[in-house]
């Protein structure tokens, strides 16, 4: 039996192997909505892939025409189910198919089909396949490292297949190429929630306060660190304000007066959670503050709305809401 | 002041999308064959956001809609391709439009669905299990059109999209999965249709929807990304379904869709000067819709079909 579908040229029309097979073409209907006339080599290749599926042929050849229609479209799905039909039939070898899969997402890395195939032979091999899925996910994320499939599939594969060991490192280094990538700061999060090597969110609490402040120190620009700060506290919003480093790291920012949006609504996020602000804070907004502000805001809170509503008007509505909702004995 | 917000090219948008559905020889109308019901309801509903779905012939749409109809109940892509619960919804969509949906059997094709939820209250793709939040929306927002709720275990399927409820307010594609602007829209959609918005942190979610424009005025679907005009679907819709629209630069927004059109050819892209296609035309358009943007016929948010058609199913007995 052989297995090698790479290689072969000739039209399928002219391959002996297919001489007893009738090609069937595609049924628009009897008036159709959409009459197409197909480009001739894909149109050959589809007619032998409908004629192998209407008569439910789950032969070596069927694969084999199969991963052409594949491979000049990806996204047929009905293809894709039919292989999977093939496969079961031959009882294929399923680490040879994971090889095909590889190439095949090369050139569609964003395609939902072959995300969905990889899925269920993973899911046949079970932990045989660990560590190949998590190195077929680190290549895919090393071309695109947001890509939402990859990741998907890299956590499903993490809880049912295992692999954790080296996954906080991987977000690491992640991190150190794009510090901006918000997949990235939720792996972490996925990771250090639910890793069995990493005793958990409250065990993990204090280290990954003391790296996401580095991380916010660095660009404070960056939307993820500060809500992953955040959602290190989870439902303890007490802990989150109560905690030093993160009405520290907002002071730290905001003193610097560079790229503050962040820092200014964490800092409003704490004064409605009931933060005493030191005199420190209200310097450090009052510095921030521009000549057509009204100076006269003693209620640091407002001021706050006030200065956000100004540098970031995109959401000006947002800020003036947020001021609107202030509870009367905020600071 | 700033510069005037152009124009909407909606004759040429028409024309555009008449023409994807005449196309011959062309490779790319061949390559998405297995897709043409998505494509006809994007087609189809900007047609009508637009005015002018008269011009389609109704009947050949639905007897072709009608031969993509499995024994199993479901839809597929086109005639020939497996059912799909992605292309039952278009199916029933496009059959809404033109007020059909009494060709169908309604047990039939509620069984389909129905026997796609699994007992976690999540739902599958097809029968090769695929599990995704959206393919809850796509549950919740069919049966609920043929007004067949009760077929599901509503209150699993709720409480599977909270368990994709992440700390940002958002919801991803599964539990712990990267908040996502076409998950959330999903998310919020299937909660909005099933009457469980409380679920929803409004303010929270609503800032990170928000969070979501860019200096451009268009709209990402995650931080840091690139916008996208889809985005002006997925972001807004869920903005209004939470009442928070509010919150977004809307008049940047409109300039920002107006900036991606095909302004000779008709067709709208992601972004300024890409290529278009059909599927961003509709997310373009109503996108627009949404922002009342004059001459485009109103969208409902969490059933994304003209408002006129979701009264004629609701209210007409």
């Amino acid at each position: 039996m052989e297995w090698k579908e790479e290689g072969e040229k000739r039209p399928l029309s002219q391959r002996p192997e297919w001489s007893d097979v009738t090609p069937v073409p595609q049924d628009d209907g009897p008036n159709p909505v959409v009459p197409i006339a197909y480009k001739d080599d894909f149109t050959e290749t589809m007619d032998y892939f409908r004629a192998v599926y209407f008569a439910d042929e789950r032969s070596l050849r069927s694969l084999h025409v199969t991963a052409e229609a594949i491979h000049m479209n990806a996204g047929n799905y009905t293809v894709w189910h039919f292989r999977r039909l093939i496969l079961e039939a031959l009882n294929a070898d399923l680490h040879e198919e994971l090889n095909f899969i590889k190439k095949v997402a090369n050139g569609n890395p964003k395609n939902y089909q072959i995300w969905h195939h990889r899925r269920w032979v993973a899911e046949k091999l079970g932990s045989d396949a660990t560590s190949k899925e998590l190195d077929f996910t680190k290549k895919i994320l090393s071309l695109d490292a947001k890509n939402y499939h990859a990741w998907s599939h890299r956590q499903w594969v993490l809880q049912e297949l295992g692999g954790w060991e080296d996954e906080l490192a991987y977000c690491k280094q992640l991190l150190e190429d794009d510090i901006f990538n918000n997949s990235a700061w939720n792996q972490r999060y996925f990771v250090i929630t639910k890793s069995p090597f990493l005793g958990g969110l409250e065990a993990m609490r204090e280290s990954e306060v003391n790296y996401t402040v580095g991380a916010i120190i660095a660009k404070p620009e960056n939307e993820s660190p500060w809500r992953y700060l955040r959602g290190l506290y989870k439902d303890d919003a007490q802990s989150w304000v109560n905690d030093p480093q993160v009405s520290s790291v907002c002071l730290t920012v905001l003193s610097a007066k560079r790229n503050t949006v962040f820092a200014l609504s964490t800092l409003l996020d704490l004064l409605c959670h009931g933060f005493q602000p030191s005199q420190d804070f209200i310097n450090a907004v009052d510095a921030l503050k521009t000549p057509d502000l009204d100076q006269s805001d003693s209620n640091l809170a407002t001021a706050v709305c006030s200065v956000l509503g100004h540098m970031d008007p995109m959401r000006v509505n947002y800020w003036a809401w947020r001021k609107n909702k202030l509870p009367a004995q905020t600071a | 002041m700033g510069g005037k917000i152009g124009e909407l090219e909606a004759e040429k948008h028409v024309q555009y999308i008449l023409l994807v559905e005449k196309r011959k020889g062309d490779f790319e109308s061949v390559v998405t064959e297995h897709l043409r019901m998505n494509g006809a309801y994007w087609g189809l509903t900007t047609l009508d956001l637009l005015g002018k779905l008269e011009i389609v012939d109704q009947d050949e749409v639905v007897s072709w809609v009608m031969e993509c109809q499995h024994e199993s109940g479901g839809f597929g892509g086109n005639i020939g391709h497996d059912p799909h619960i992605v292309h039952t919804l278009s199916a029933v969509q496009v059959l809404a439009l033109f007020g059909k949906l009494n060709v169908l059997d309604i047990d039939k094709i509620t069984n389909y669905i129905a026997g796609l939820q699994n007992v976690d209250g999540s739902f599958s793709g097809d029968m090769w299990g695929e599990i995704d939040t959206r393919f809850s929306y796509i549950a919740i927002c069919c049966l609920s059109l043929l007004q067949c709720l009760d077929k599901i275990n509503v209150e699993k399927a709720v409480n599977y999209i909270v368990s994709c409820k992440n700390l940002d307010g958002g919801f991803g594609c599964t539990p712990g999965a990267e908040s996502h602007a076409g998950q959330i829209f999903c998310c919020v959609g299937a909660l909005a249709l099933t009457g469980s918005l409380h679920h929803v942190d409004k303010d929270l979610l609503g800032w990170w929807l928000c969070e979501r424009q860019v200096k451009s005025g268009g709209l990402n679907g995650r931080p840091e990304k690139l916008p996208d005009v889809c985005y002006s679907w997925w972001v807004l819709s869920s903005l209004i379904m939470i009442d928070r629209a509010h919150w977004i630069d809307k008049d940047k927004l409109i300039k920002f869709i107006i900036e991606c059109q095909d302004r000779e050819n008709g067709g709208i892209s992601d972004r300024p000067d890409d290529a278009v296609d059909v599927f961003h035309t509709y997310f373009g358009v109503a996108g627009l819709s949404l922002l009342e943007y004059p001459g485009v016929k109103a969208v409902d948010p969490a059933y994304a079909l003209p408002v006129h058609v979701v009264n004629r199913i609701f209210f007409s007995r």
